[in-house]
């Protein structure tokens, strides 16, 4: 059986009846147990998957009405939650919380009748980019485990890679599904904002973030959408999508579009020779594709890393205050405390990188630096937009590659959390300015991945998946080494 | 000169729901913790819904308030750690782009003063924290989440109030205000607090917190008045500080913690999208907002010519205006007044005494025109009242049950005086040298009849009777 296959042929193989849901689903937990020691994409399994999996099996076969996912099997990062099941974001702090109702994303998934493995590798409370900072170790990168797979969604990302599960759900504050489906060399999308329902997505930075889909081919993403996306009772923040079916006319090509280059992703310091090259190449495509391209640029691009992390701290500093440990949280007695001895305690359970963010958070909105920062950080962003939108009037699209850089080796920028959070500069654009986005993977450069990302005006998903996938069409990839 | 200025909060428990999820706003009758879910338990992942008629309900108290109204409102985050916050925030309002909240300006009339609003705006109430343990040592903190989320209304006054009366005086007004509204229940213990900054003699603003009632509130005000007095007569600097209600020795206590110097680190609750309330929204609230209080007063004096101090009266009160609305005609609206403000009000003077009683307005309009027809004596009424309130029943059933018919047959009345002049010879006497007596033959009468005589016959027939 080969597990490193798309959902749609998936679902193709068990209407066949080429193998049943449950053998599928033995087959993927078989592949898990073998390689996960190795990759540590999970977390946490789901115990039930196989039961999941008969009962679908039992529909199937007595003709009772069945979901569209088949019981295609998809792991879920560990920030959104599942009644039941421990919901850790890879945090000592939430180590046993088990979460008492289950996000929106996930009702519609199990309403379809998709079968959940497990939950994936993060760093904790999605704040990173290799996930080094996970409390409970690092994921390793399938195309070669001395390096990064990305992040924080990178156990999502290997999970796919690694052909553990078919699809994943992870979560997009400054680049986290695209930065990883990069290094991993899967499809990754950041839809627009209020497109996928937050409910049961622990908050991180909530004006900025959304869940997305990763998957092996732009096909499956789309997929994924269709069911995954539109508004939601739960989170005022979602907006209508007119039930829009993502995957119909997925095909119909890029011809007479237009593609602006942004010119401050392309020619920035960090970028890599490989990274370069690679998207000349991929301008190259698009131009073959019938595409006009063109160089555009949008001035305010230096100023979004620094935006960013002055707006996400704030609003971390904030969505983390919860975490006092008195209605939920870790064994530690309070006997002998007063209050704000006891949180302080508590609270240093939090990972280093969690703690640098609170601290920030608490300095850049305070009283008499708001000016300086924080303030200056939303002008940061409203120009931003309002420079994005105009680039919309001309493009359909604007392209950079996902990350400046391919994946590197495990400890090789932890210690020097400014360079990391460079690793975000092509990617926070689309997070401050709620753009779609979606990275696609593009070259494999020395047992490496690299992808690109295109970028379209908000809402327009459906014109991003055809470019998409028309780019993914002039690519030949390697199958994973693992 | 005194300045006090008033910090108002108010729950909306008319409104079925809690502000940000469907757990009920009535927390009360629930036990501890069991009125809870996981948005006002602020748990991980979960996030705040808005409740739109806790807007509108909001946006009333602003429109009768004359508040201005902006076109969009917003939601801020107020972050600080507290064990009675589930998130260690609170969503509230902010008004710092100019206005965002839902009211703004506006102003309330007391006596002559008008008192300023600075702003209204629509906030979470958070959980209660309870004390309990015998000593020190043995002291335990336990917290009820059943309150946090319950939709709350702040209303901050500029410090134009003069005196702890003045401030007694608006506060009745505010409350009687906001219950004819119907979104809140001031007398619901708990549901209406009041915070005050006094300054006096152009000198540093302290503000007093925690106070328990709005009895409470006059004397804290009182104290601190006396407080900076003294102080100020000694040429001692009154320090800005704020000071917290000793509800046991009846003092204001410096508080320990700073909470002037807290920086709460205000920005917008982007969970939350902005809210429109247009012009549409307004007119519709407006119109479906019942008759305010000073405007029924106005119409009481002007078309039933009742005494100002009766119209107050019902018009201040939700339940006895409602029984005279549905009461009144156009001839008897003032007997209706006056029964209600000199007899229904002695026996039904609170909430709980209101929500037993079982009076209807057909009982007082029915006693008006035994009354007006002489059928009965207005002390019979009195008595039949006191019966009705209790048993509901129709007021001619028990006018004839008690046998509460006035007595106006002449001879009967006389047969009486004559018995009367018998037991009562002194007091003959005394009334045929000083006439201005004969008040009490005309009382005896009436014990005799249990008030049933016609008492301007009586009057008559004792004076006849005295001259023979």
């Amino acid at each position: 059986m080969n597990l490193n296959t798309s959902i749609l042929k998936y679902i193709e193989d068990v209407k066949s009846g080429t193998f049943t849901v449950e053998e599928f689903t033995a087959e993927t937990l078989q592949r898990i147990k073998d390689v996960d020691s190795d990759v540590h994409a999970y977390l946490s399994l789901n115990d039930s998957a196989l039961n999941d999996a008969k009962l679908i099996d039992q529909k199937i076969s007595s003709g009772e009405k069945i979901g569209q996912c088949y019981g295609f099997p998809i792991s879920i990062k560990d920030n959104i939650c599942i009644t039941g099941t421990k919901t850790t974001c890879a945090s000592k702090i939430l180590e046993n919380f088990i979460a008492p109702y289950t996000a929106t994303v996930i009702n519609r998934l199990q309403d379809e009748d998709a079968v959940i493995t497990g939950k994936t590798n993060l760093d904790e409370f999605a704040m990173g980019l290799t996930t080094e900072f996970s409390a409970f170790g690092p994921t390793k990168n399938p195309w070669n485990l001395d390096y990064v797979p990305g992040g924080s969604s990178g156990g999502s990302a290997a999970s796919v890679a690694a052909n553990e599960c078919l699809a994943s759900l992870g979560s997009d504050t400054g680049g986290s599904v695209r930065n990883p489906a990069s290094f991993c060399s899967v499809v990754g999308l950041k839809p627009t904002y209020g497109l996928i329902s937050r409910y049961g997505l622990i908050s991180y930075a909530n004006s900025i973030e959304q869940i997305g889909p990763m998957t092996k081919t732009v096909k499956d993403s789309a997929f994924l959408l269709n069911i995954i996306a539109g508004q939601d009772a739960n989170d005022d923040t979602t907006i209508d999508n007119d039930n829009v079916n993502y995957l119909e006319n997925i095909e119909d090509g890029i011809e007479g579009k237009k593609i602006g280059i942004i010119k401050e992703m392309t020619t920035s310091e960090g970028l890599s020779s490989e990274v370069s090259t690679a998207t000349k190449d991929a301008i190259g495509d698009f131009e073959s594709l019938g595409a006009s391209c063109e160089e555009v640029t949008l001035p305010t691009i230096p100023y979004t890393v620094a935006a960013y992390y002055t707006i996400t701290s704030t609003e971390a500093g904030s969505n983390l205050a919860r975490y006092d440990n008195i209605r939920y949280g870790y064994e530690l007695e309070s006997e002998g405390y007063e209050y704000n001895s006891y949180i302080s305690k508590s609270r240093a359970k939090f990972g280093p990188e969690v703690t640098r963010r609170i601290i920030l958070g608490g300095f850049v909105p305070s009283a008499g630096h708001a000016g300086k920062y924080f303030l200056k950080a939303l002008k940061v962003k409203s120009k931003l937009i309002s420079e994005i939108n105009k680039a919309f009037e001309k493009f359909d699209y604007l392209i950079s590659p996902t990350a400046p850089v391919q994946p590197f080796k495990f400890g090789e920028k932890i210690d020097d959390p400014v360079t990391l959070m460079l690793l975000d500069y092509n990617t926070v654009t689309a997070n401050l300015t709620g753009k779609p986005a979606i990275s696609v993977p593009y070259r494999v450069i020395n047992g490496l991945p690299i992808g690109m990302q295109i970028m379209a005006n908000s809402l327009n998903e459906k014109s991003l998946f055809q470019s998409a996938y028309a780019l993914e069409s002039k690519t030949n990839l390697p199958e994973v080494p693992l | 000169m005194t300045k006090i200025g008033l910090e108002i909060h108010c729950q909306l428990t008319k409104l079925e729901s809690k502000l940000f999820c469907s757990c009920k706003a009535n927390y009360r009758e629930f036990e501890a913790n069991h009125n809870i879910c996981p948005v006002c338990m602020g748990l991980p992942g979960s996030l705040p819904r808005l409740n739109q008629k806790a807007v509108e309900s909001a946006t009333s108290i602003a429109l009768a308030l004359t508040c201005d109204t902006p076109e969009k409102i917003a939601f801020f985050r107020k972050n600080y750690f507290y064990p009675d916050l589930p998130k260690n925030f609170q969503i509230t309002q902010l008004n710092v782009y100019g206005d965002m909240s839902v009211g703004g300006e506006g102003y309330v009339s007391v006596e002559d003063k008008k008192i300023k609003i600075r702003r209204i705006q629509l906030e979470e109430d958070p959980g209660r924290i309870i004390y309990e343990g015998a000593s020190e040592r043995t002291k335990i903190t336990l917290v009820d989440y059943n309150r946090a989320g319950t939709p709350l209304v702040e209303i901050v006054t500029d410090p134009d109030f003069e005196s702890p009366r003045q401030v007694r005086v608006f506060l009745n007004i505010l409350s009687d205000l906001l219950e004819n509204l119907g979104v809140a229940e001031p007398g619901l213990e708990g549901a209406m607090r009041a915070d005050g900054n006094v300054s006096i003699e152009g000198g540093n603003k302290v503000e007093i917190k925690n106070i328990g009632s709005f009895h409470d509130l006059e004397k804290a005000l009182h104290f601190e008045i006396t407080r900076q007095q003294s102080l100020f007569e000694r040429d001692i600097e009154i320090a800005q500080e704020t000071r917290h209600w000793d509800d046991r020795r009846k003092i204001t206590v410096s508080s320990r913690s700073k909470e002037e110097d807290q920086d709460y680190r205000y920005f917008l609750e982007n969970d939350i999208p902005w809210v429109t309330i247009d012009q549409s929204t307004r007119d519709r609230l407006k119109e479906n907002m019942p008759e305010s209080i000073s405007s029924k007063k106005e119409r009481y004096i002007e078309k039933f010519d009742i005494a100002p101090q009766v119209a107050d009266i019902i018009a201040s009160d939700r339940y006895y205006s409602k029984l005279f609305e549905n009461a009144y005609s156009d001839d008897n609206a003032k007997d209706i007044a006056n029964l209600i403000t000199t007899d229904v009000i002695g026996f039904i003077d609170t909430k709980e005494k209101q929500q037993n009683s079982k009076i209807t307005s057909k009982h007082l309009s029915d006693l008006i025109d035994a009354i007006n027809s002489k059928t009965i004596t207005r002390n019979s009424a009195k008595v039949a009242l006191q019966e009705i309130m209790k048993s509901g029943k129709d007021t001619k059933f028990v006018l004839d049950e008690m046998d509460l018919g006035q007595v106006s047959d002449s001879s009967e009345i006389d047969t009486i005086i004559s018995q009367i002049f018998e037991e009562e010879k002194q007091a003959v006497i005394d009334a045929k040298e000083r006439p201005e007596t004969v008040n009490f033959l005309v009382g005896k009468v009436m014990q005799k009849t249990k008030g049933k005589a016609d008492p301007v016959k009586t009057l008559e027939l004792i004076k006849s009777k005295l001259n023979q």
